[in-house]
């Protein structure tokens, strides 16, 4: 008998009966729900490829349980926005050119996200550090720390 | 006469194999070179919009594929845009040439009256009311180019120079189903290998059950020889089922890498082909005043950020394979090898992966997934390494020793140089006959290949930027290549480039320390190429080199030069860093000539990534052996982190006029080197081996 679990993903509820409870949100995502945007980098929550919001916290979704996040708001990559109306975010790293192979980028998208709501005036320091848990390995490093800065930048205007 | 083509447009010489029409206002080129990560399809496209004379939203490129694009062998060593840019653009040159001889056909015109704005004909400025797309269906585009049409002049290229966009990008940013990973077929099943640990290890059991009971859920085995592979449709159950797997099967026959291996000193007196290039050494070496010294690189993980990848379909004697492989090409002619299938039998298509820096486990992915698709005919394949396998399987860049001799004149400059290296092939993929690693698997594996490394016609492997290009009267280089190596090696990033340029410039530092000079004015006074003293000098007033900064002061400065393979790119990169128990990167600077740039900004971005996987190699990587490979997640195997980055310039400095040359590799030794120079600045102590680590920085200021 499985059970269904409910759970809201970019403002939609969603229902899932998976084959085992324990299956990884981060499977759920890519092969119920089709949504390719949250990465596999490594499964052992070390790369941070596979990051999504959780309840607005950014957690790695490789190894979460699918009953941990049961009645819980998921954001994905897919859910910050899109190429016709893009996320500051995403604008500053389309700006920048931040990034090269890209594979990494998404779960950079979510935890910048996240570290900008938490802190709409991050130093280059604390993004630096905000993104150590997330490994890109083509060196885009630099272009994608400016673009958090510039997304930040963008958003205090918007909101002001 | 006509000009030569260049070489791929030779090897491929029908246009339609580069340039078609599709419809209405569309064009697609094709290239066999591949994206990965580094914007080469961009490139390419600004190329033919320029050739062509359309808008570059046009342009849709297919790359890589054995049904539709040409062979142009392996994307690597950073001759896209110098060979198969080139090609591109004399193709489109011929296309553009025939096109106008059909407009003033169909005008009644000279051609040479006519013009092209964003693909319409014009006369006089006046439309015609012809553009390539009224015209092609009476251009026959199955012929051989010629090098009769002239590609454009320098003067009037518009695309190319432009920073452009990335057209990949977007699908990146906005989570799109970018990567091979995210590629579903329909009726699509899953697979992990259970890899076999080494070539001719056995598989002697296989307790099925218990593998069962670890997947908590349906799974089948395929087993072919030692090829053993777990099939279903749930990969979590899978990935389950293939952790469980090495506790489930024995196998016997296992070699396993040692921790004295681990070592690049390992390599010395191991069986070597050797060979001497250049003219020997003189008989009055021990006469002159000799430095000699020594320096050492370990083996270095791709460590690519996907896991490799491969989709494969075997139906009615066909297979069709989707890679994210440097060279769909030779992994087919592997392939057909591997199954004994004709060539013609298989179709290879490139799908992007993550960044692979060389030849990561990308082929043998794909290899996985054909053998398992075989199997099961009619179903499609997706294999998807995990992490720990991807660590432990992929080829490795090899070792190195590198040994520098140089006898020095009474002026201080060295007078002869020799530089003398151990090392396994850089040449380990494929199409350099290497098996794939399932075929090692199968009953009646292939032979490996005799030893071989790359030649110096293509740049070299290990011997890579092994000759200075300084002012010197006489070099060679002495070459062991080491026929057996503790683990499987092949190409990375610059082959050899990054320990040879580490060694030959740091050992320049320790000269101009002898001589008493500054490094910077040391080289500028051993160097006569005018492109070379042209970066030096911009690198060191960009960082406003100070010759008389003191040693020792934990804080360093570093300076270091290469011509990529001495004959692609230029680069000279300064360091900044401080040195407490670790090292902490503060600054780079980066002055780079790569000729006619087609897209500065990424260029620009490409040198900065190589600066920065540079600095990761030597500050942090080394694979590490402990009962066989125990580099298996980025924790036992780090790499550079987002506040470990250094801030970092470019200038590119290169003109118009020159050819261009390719990027992506030129800012991987110099980088090494001006690091090393700069903690032996900071510390007034060297570190001869990599990488450089908190021991390794300890055991210096000890001996200090």
């Amino acid at each position: 008998m499985t059970k269904a679990f409910e759970f809201s993903v970019n403002g939609k509820v969603v229902n899932v009966s998976p084959a085992d409870d324990d299956m990884p949100l981060l499977n759920v995502l890519r092969s119920e729900l089709g949504l390719m945007g949250t990465r596999f980098g490594c499964g052992l929550e070390q790369c941070g490829c596979c990051m999504v919001l959780v309840d607005g916290q950014p957690e790695k979704s490789c190894t979460k349980p699918l009953w941990s996040v049961a009645g819980k708001k998921i954001t994905t990559v897919e859910g910050l926005g899109s190429q016709e109306r893009p996320h500051p975010l995403q604008q500053a790293f389309l700006d920048e050119q931040a990034g090269q192979c890209g594979y990494c980028l998404s779960g950079i998208l979510i935890s910048a996200k996240a570290l900008i709501d938490r802190n709409p005036r991050p130093t280059r320091t604390q993004i630096a550090e905000a993104l150590d848990g997330n490994i890109c390995r083509c060196g885009s490093h630099n272009r994608i720390l400016r673009a958090v800065e510039k997304a930040a930048a963008a958003m205090r205007g918007a909101a002001r | 006469m006509n000009a030569p083509l260049p070489g791929p447009l030779n090897d491929n010489p029908s246009l339609d194999r580069w340039v078609a029409f599709p419809s209405p206002g569309k064009v697609t080129i094709f290239t066999g070179r591949v994206e990965f990560g580094q914007g080469v399809l961009t490139a390419m496209a600004q190329v033919a919009a320029d050739e062509l004379d359309v808008a570059i939203t046009r342009v849709a490129v297919t790359s890589g594929d054995t049904e539709l694009t040409p062979n142009e062998g392996y994307t690597a060593g950073s001759m896209s845009m110098q060979f198969g840019g080139v090609a591109l653009a004399q193709a489109c040159a011929e296309v553009r040439a025939l096109f106008l001889v059909q407009a003033a056909k169909v005008v009644g015109c000279d051609e040479g009256t006519l013009t092209i704005d964003d693909g319409k004909f014009l006369r006089g400025g006046k439309s015609t009311g012809q553009d390539y797309w009224t015209l092609a269906a009476a251009v026959n585009l199955a012929v051989k180019a010629n090098g009769a049409a002239k590609r454009k002049a320098i003067a009037e290229l518009k695309t190319v120079g432009l920073s452009q966009s990335r057209l990949d990008l977007p699908a990146k940013v906005f989570g799109q189903a970018a990567f091979i990973h995210d590629m579903t077929l329909a009726g699509m099943r899953h697979a992990r290998v259970v890899r076999q640990p080494n070539r001719g290890a056995t598989l002697a059991a296989v307790d099925e059950a218990a593998i069962r009971r670890a997947a908590k859920g349906a799974i089948e085995f395929v087993r072919n020889g030692n090829f053993l592979a777990i099939l279903g449709d749930d990969e979590a159950a899978l990935d389950a089922a293939a952790l469980a797997a090495s506790n489930h099967v024995t196998w016997t026959n296992i070699e396993k890498p040692t921790p004295l291996q681990q070592e690049a000193t390992w390599l010395v007196q191991r069986p070597s082909e050797d060979r001497v290039i250049g003219e020997p050494e003189p008989a009055d070496a021990q006469a002159k005043e000799r430095f000699e010294t020594t320096y050492t690189k370990p083996h270095i993980a791709h460590a690519s950020v996907s896991p490799s990848c491969g989709l494969a379909l075997f139906k009615d004697g066909h297979l069709s394979v989707w890679t994210h492989c440097q060279g769909v090409y030779p992994l087919r002619g592997a392939l057909a090898r591997t199954l004994k299938l004709e060539p013609s039998a298989i179709t290879v298509h490139h799908v992007q992966g993550a960044g692979c820096y060389g030849h990561n486990g990308a082929d043998d992915a794909a290899a996985d997934a054909a053998v398992v698709a075989v199997a099961r005919p009619g179903v499609p394949v997706r294999v998807r390494w995990r992490r720990e396998e991807e660590f432990v399987y992929e080829p490795k860049a090899p070792a190195m020793v590198v040994k520098v001799r140089a006898l020095v004149g009474a002026d201080g400059k060295p007078a002869d140089w020799t530089a003398e290296i151990w090392s396994g092939t850089h040449a380990g993929r494929p199409g350099h006959g290497s098996p794939l690693l399932a075929g090692e698997a199968l009953p009646d594996p292939l032979p490996l290949p005799p030893p071989s490394d790359v030649p110096e016609s293509a740049g070299g492997g290990a011997t890579r930027n092994a000759s200075p290009l300084y002012d010197i009267p006489a070099s060679r280089i002495i070459h062991h290549l080491v026929r057996e190596t503790p683990v499987r090696v092949s190409s990375l990033r610059g082959l050899g480039a990054m320990a040879n340029v580490f060694a030959l410039e740091c050992a320049i530092d320790e000269l101009a320390e002898r001589a008493g000079q500054d490094p910077v004015a040391y080289r500028l006074s051993i160097t006569s190429d005018p492109r070379a003293r042209a970066v030096i000098e911009k690198a060191a007033a960009m960082a406003k080199w100070d010759a008389k900064a003191p040693a020792g002061s934990g804080s360093g400065r570093g300076f270091a030069f290469a011509r990529y393979k001495n004959r692609a790119g230029y680069a000279a990169v300064v360091v900044e860093l401080d040195v407490e128990e670790e090292i902490r990167l503060r600054h780079v600077w980066c002055a780079a000539d790569a000729g006619l740039v087609v897209n500065p900004d990424g260029v620009i971005n490409q040198l900065e990534g190589g600066i920065i996987q540079s600095a990761s190699w030597v500050l942090k990587e080394q694979v590490r052996f402990d009962d066989g490979v125990s580099s298996i997640d980025w924790l036992t195997y780090p790499v550079l982190k987002f506040s470990e980055v250094p801030e970092i310039d470019i200038a590119l400095i290169g003109t118009r006029e020159n050819a261009p040359l390719g990027v992506g590799e030129v800012t991987a030794g110099p980088t090494a080197a001006a690091i090393g120079n700069a903690v032996s600045h900071a510390l007034g102590a060297r570190i001869r081996d990599l990488p450089l680590t908190r021991e390794r920085i300890m055991a210096a200021l000890l001996k200090t």
